[in-house]
């Protein structure tokens, strides 16, 4: 017999080998990715982890930074350090077998310190689209901190000692349009249909269709009736409370269709009807958080150099303000109903439509502000993505780690003292974790390197100072001082891993500017297999 | 000369090479386990004695092989029946083009046994249920990370059966396997330890797992609404009917030539409902039912499990307790959680199992109970049971000879096939390594109107 051929090409060889990923950040986040340029300062065991989870999936470039000779500690927890690797560089050791993963990535190592690069070539960091170091001194992160907040590059700082790891990031300011949020709202627009939608919603009688096109009603049709059917007898309002949505449901059931015996008949549809009550029948509103977004200065006071996402902010106030009547664009999603297909279809090309009417809206504004003011265009595909996405919205507004490190502000102190109260035992980590950086810049050594005993007094010095500067007693026992010189400065491979695995997450939700990142420190805990997350 | 003379008379677990997990397991801690004492014995148990299985060398199999070989451990077995694809070159990072078609296990193990001196990592291209007894009971832990629910329960069931019990009939201790399992979907995962007998085990907490999705037939067949009931329709119905490649070839999702004509009649018939966005990738995400997977999730997860084993085989640490779930969504958020271990649980309860049936019921009633009912969650059971001494096959779906034969029973009561209130059925399933005794109890159906 003769094979059919279909005519539909195959797919690229590309989409096949990141099939798995681009479902989650698709074609548009591939390609930002594909843009991306990461720089690793330091390829220990959780740099290489980081890197590796960054160069698989397909990252345009990797750099890394890395003065250090290769030791057999290193090999023994670095996977991608060999036998052969013992006395050579490590940056260019690790580079060299991280490449062999994906041979579409480009990578670059550079032999120089960081401190070095930061005094005679600090130009070097503008060209990355992050900066991610590991196993730096408290001086440096400090400085490097502050260069890449001045020249607005966003940094990641991370730790890795016995069980505990951290990271913290660095990023003046992250929006995201595509928070792909768990649940998302439906915004169905009932309470204020838009004239094909009231028009098309007006053509049903419920009470005159036969049986099989009753069951074939979508549910928010149903939903529509039981509230106008409400209304009569409420003054129009729209029903809010509990027990008003109650009262809905029971016109619900009234609605359903009874056999010879006066038995309810099962129908698929007014049961998804008296479910969606709850959720769909939300007024449509403007999120407090997005109108805070959509007025705070950046999108106010538009200049030349204002990003696209401020512009597009910018417009959509506009529509908001204009042709919107307060309401936010239409999603056009309907979700999956029972239905006959006839109904379906037509209800979600309504939406669709009137989307799409109010994206081009939307995107008018956007031309015009964009001719105002001379700068780069948009693209319609942005600005409807952005439209789609606008109840979603998240802007984060970091701060600086220099700042942190400084205790400068009091705003910082009070935060860990508050913390420490509870008291939290992350927070405890988190202070180690500091005081450890503070003992090695002053001894040159990790606490515990060589004699766990003989450097608890002296890493406890280092925990007093740091609880000084933030105004907070002691901590009663030394357990957890001692628990860090247990760990001598050691990298566990696996602590490191888990930690890399998330660390690269988090750049590529940078890159891609998709999904939420931590904002903006996270603690891990392997012993207690606990984690946490602050903001500072 | 002189180094390579040095290197041969220090033992391996001394090398410098491990100075970092070294001071974790020659040090001691206010926050050790109470059996902990710190030794060099330690190491030399990990790299030397301790056998770890791993089931599964893809997406977490590779980062566990890792992760362990770079903890210490050196006695590694890998079993995983798969072949190397494209699509799994995005995080299983052991493999390369060029393995594309041959052994997952085996291209892992050659890889890490290669990269890292000392490993003696083995692999095992092969089912899991190819392994006996004798095969399971040689590791001190086993750690799992497969995307196959069956396979785990098979897993677990094989771990429970390897458990002893002394006279009094509490548990005897030495006999238990613990078992780290591990999976991922897109960013999120979990991680588990399970003690067999002793904590919760995958079928004390099948509730946990997301029902499959499914489409009605009535939806698919009559009222599409979605590209995805399109191509379900080609799938289930369209290709039966047609058979485009002769009616010996099914429907194979990693054939491009497949995908693509069910991708043509999916649009075909999507255009004539008006329903758009059929795509070729979501086609394949149908047919294959495929879960999205990125390397980041999977080095998490995997590394979770890792640090379990090592505390296991180590004592240097507690372990979880006993169940971790993550989420990379949105920011990264972890919770660990106590699953509780179900007193009557099918697989690790050791006591008798009970199903509780009218007395009136067909065996039908009990097929879709195994199946349906959360404490068995079966796939396809066979049913038999023991009549004056004799075997007698009640009803078993997976032989097609015996299907035929049988059919006839699902249809009569079960008083008529010879089972009575106190009799045992006992019921074979992919779910499970060994054939579950259970011992109906029949109740008379209780009138409605009878408690007014």
């Amino acid at each position: 017999m003769a094979s059919p051929s279909p005519k539909s090409p195959e797919q690229s060889e590309k989409n096949k080998q990141y099939d798995r990923q681009l479902r989650l950040w698709g074609d548009h986040g591939q390609a930002a990715l594909e843009n991306g340029h990461i720089c690793l300062i330091n390829a220990t065991a959780l740099g290489t982890e980081i890197l590796k989870s960054i160069v698989l999936p397909g990252v345009g470039a990797i750099t890394i930074v890395d003065h250090n000779i290769v030791a057999e500690e290193d090999i023994g927890s670095n996977f991608f350090l060999d036998c052969s690797s013992k006395g050579l560089n490590r940056g260019t050791e690790t580079l060299r077998l991280l490449l062999e993963l994906n041979p579409a990535v480009q990578g670059h190592a550079v032999q120089e310190p960081t401190e070095q690069i930061l005094q005679e070539n600090p130009d070097f960091f503008k060209s990355f689209s992050i900066v991610v170091a590991t196993s730096l001194g408290e001086k440096i992160i400090q400085d490097l901190a502050q260069h890449l907040w001045d020249i607005n590059v966003p940094f990641i700082l991370c730790r890795s000692v016995g069980f505990l790891g951290s990271f913290r990031i660095q990023i003046k300011e992250h929006a995201i349009i595509e928070t792909h949020p768990e649940n998302e709202q439906i915004g169905l627009r009932l309470d204020v249909p838009f004239p094909a939608l009231a028009q098309y919603l007006d053509t049903f009688d419920i009470d005159t269709l036969d049986l099989k096109d009753h069951g074939q009603i979508p549910w928010i049709v149903i939903l529509y009736k039981a509230v106008q059917k409400w209304q009569l007898s409420n003054q129009n309002r729209w029903p809010m409370s509990r027990k008003e949505k109650n009262e809905i449901k029971e016109i619900i059931q009234e609605f359903i269709r009874k056999d010879e015996n006066g038995i309810p008949i099962e129908e698929e549809n007014f049961e998804e009807a008296l479910r969606a009550v709850n959720t769909a029948l939300v007024p449509t509103f403007l999120p407090v958080k997005i109108q805070e977004l959509l007025y705070c200065s950046s999108a106010t006071n538009l200049t030349k150099d204002s990003l696209p996402f401020w512009i597009m902010c910018s417009a959509l106030r506009n529509f908001i303000e204009a042709e919107g009547k307060s309401k936010l664009p239409l999603r056009g999603v309907l979700p999956d109903m029972t239905s006959s297909t006839e109904h379906y279809v037509k209800l979600q090309s309504m939406y669709r439509t009137q989307a799409v009417m109010e994206a081009e809206i939307v995107y008018r504004k956007v031309q015009e502000i964009v001719a105002q003011l001379h700068c780069e265009s948009i693209s319609e595909t942005e600005v409807k993505l952005f439209c789609r996405h606008s109840h979603d919205l998240h802007l984060i507004k970091g701060s600086n780690i220099a700042m942190e490190y400084q205790l400068g502000s009091n705003s910082v102190a009070s935060y860990i003292a508050r913390y420490l109260e509870e008291p939290d035992v992350m927070m405890v980590h988190y202070i180690l974790l500091r005081a450890a950086e503070i003992f090695r810049s002053e001894h040159c050594r990790a606490p515990g390197e060589w004699e766990p005993e003989a450097d608890i007094a002296k890493l406890k010095t280092c925990v007093s100072r740091l609880l000084t500067d933030i105004s907070c007693s002691p901590f009663p026992k030394d357990d957890h001082i001692h628990e860090m010189c247990r760990y001598g400065g050691a990298e566990i491979h696996s602590v490191s891993a888990f930690l890399g695995g998330c660390i690269a997450q988090e750049a590529i939700k940078i890159v891609t500017k998709q999904y939420n990142p931590v904002n903006n420190t996270f603690i891990y805990d392997g012993a207690s297999t606990n984690t946490a997350t602050f903001t500072f | 000369m002189e180094m390579a003379e040095v290197e041969i008379q220090t033992p391996d677990y001394m090398q410098r090479r491990w100075h970092n997990i070294r001071k974790l397991l020659e040090r001691s801690g206010p926050f050790c386990h109470p059996d902990f004492e710190p030794s060099s014995e330690i190491l030399d148990f990990i790299m030397n004695n301790c056998k770890v299985l791993i089931v599964g060398a893809g997406g977490l199999g590779c980062e566990l092989l890792k992760d362990l070989a770079l903890m210490g451990f050196k006695k590694l077995h890998v079993v995983d029946m798969d072949t190397i694809e494209l699509s799994n070159l995005n995080r299983q990072f052991l493999f390369r083009k060029n393995d594309i078609g041959l052994s997952k296990a085996k291209c892992a193990v050659e890889f890490v046994n290669k990269r890292i001196p000392g490993c003696e990592a083995v692999a095992h291209h092969c089912p899991i249920q190819d392994l006996d007894e004798g095969f399971y009971r040689q590791f001190h832990v086993v750690v799992c990370g497969l995307d196959s629910i069956v396979a785990r329960r098979w897993l677990n069931g094989m771990l429970v059966s390897l458990l002893q019990y002394n006279d009094d009939r509490s548990l005897d201790q030495s006999s238990v396997i613990p078992l780290v399992d591990g999976g991922t979907e897109g960013f999120k995962g979990n991680a588990r330890v399970i003690l067999p007998g002793m904590s919760a085990c995958i079928e004390c907490t099948l509730d946990l797992y997301p029902p499959q999705k499914t489409f009605p037939l009535c939806t698919i067949a009559n009222t599409p609404r979605l590209p995805e009931h399109c191509i379900e329709y080609v799938k289930v119905l369209q290709w039966e009917k047609e058979n485009p490649w002769g009616n010996t070839t099914l429907l194979d999702g990693d054939d491009p030539q497949h995908v693509a004509w069910v991708y043509e009649k999916a649009q075909e018939r999507a255009t004539k409902y008006g329903i758009t966005s059929v795509t070729y990738r979501l086609t394949q995400g149908v047919l294959k039912n495929i879960i999205p997977a990125v390397a980041s999730t999977n080095a998490a997860i995997a590394a979770t499990c890792a640090t379990e084993v090592f505390k296991l085989a180590s004592s240097c640490c507690v372990n979880m307790n006993n169940y971790m779930v993550l989420n990379m969504a949105d920011g990264v958020y972890t919770y660990t959680f106590n699953a509780e271990k179900r007193p009557n649980c099918v697989t690790c309860s050791n006591t008798t199992k009970v199903m509780e049936i009218e007395h009136d019921a067909t065996l039908q009633a009990i097929y879709d109970k195994l199946c349906e009912d959360n404490a068995f969650l079966m796939k396809s059971p066979g049913i038999t049971t023991v009549v004056n001494g004799r075997n007698k096959t009640l009803y078993m779906a997976s032989i097609k000879s015996i299907e035929e034969k049988t059919r006839d029973n699902l249809k009569k009561k079960i008083t008529e096939l010879g089972l009575y209130n106190g009799a045992e059925i006992l019921v074979a399933d992919v779910t499970t390594p060994n054939t579950v005794t259970i011992k109906l109890k029949l109740s008379e159906k209780i009138d409605v109107d009878m408690l007014y």
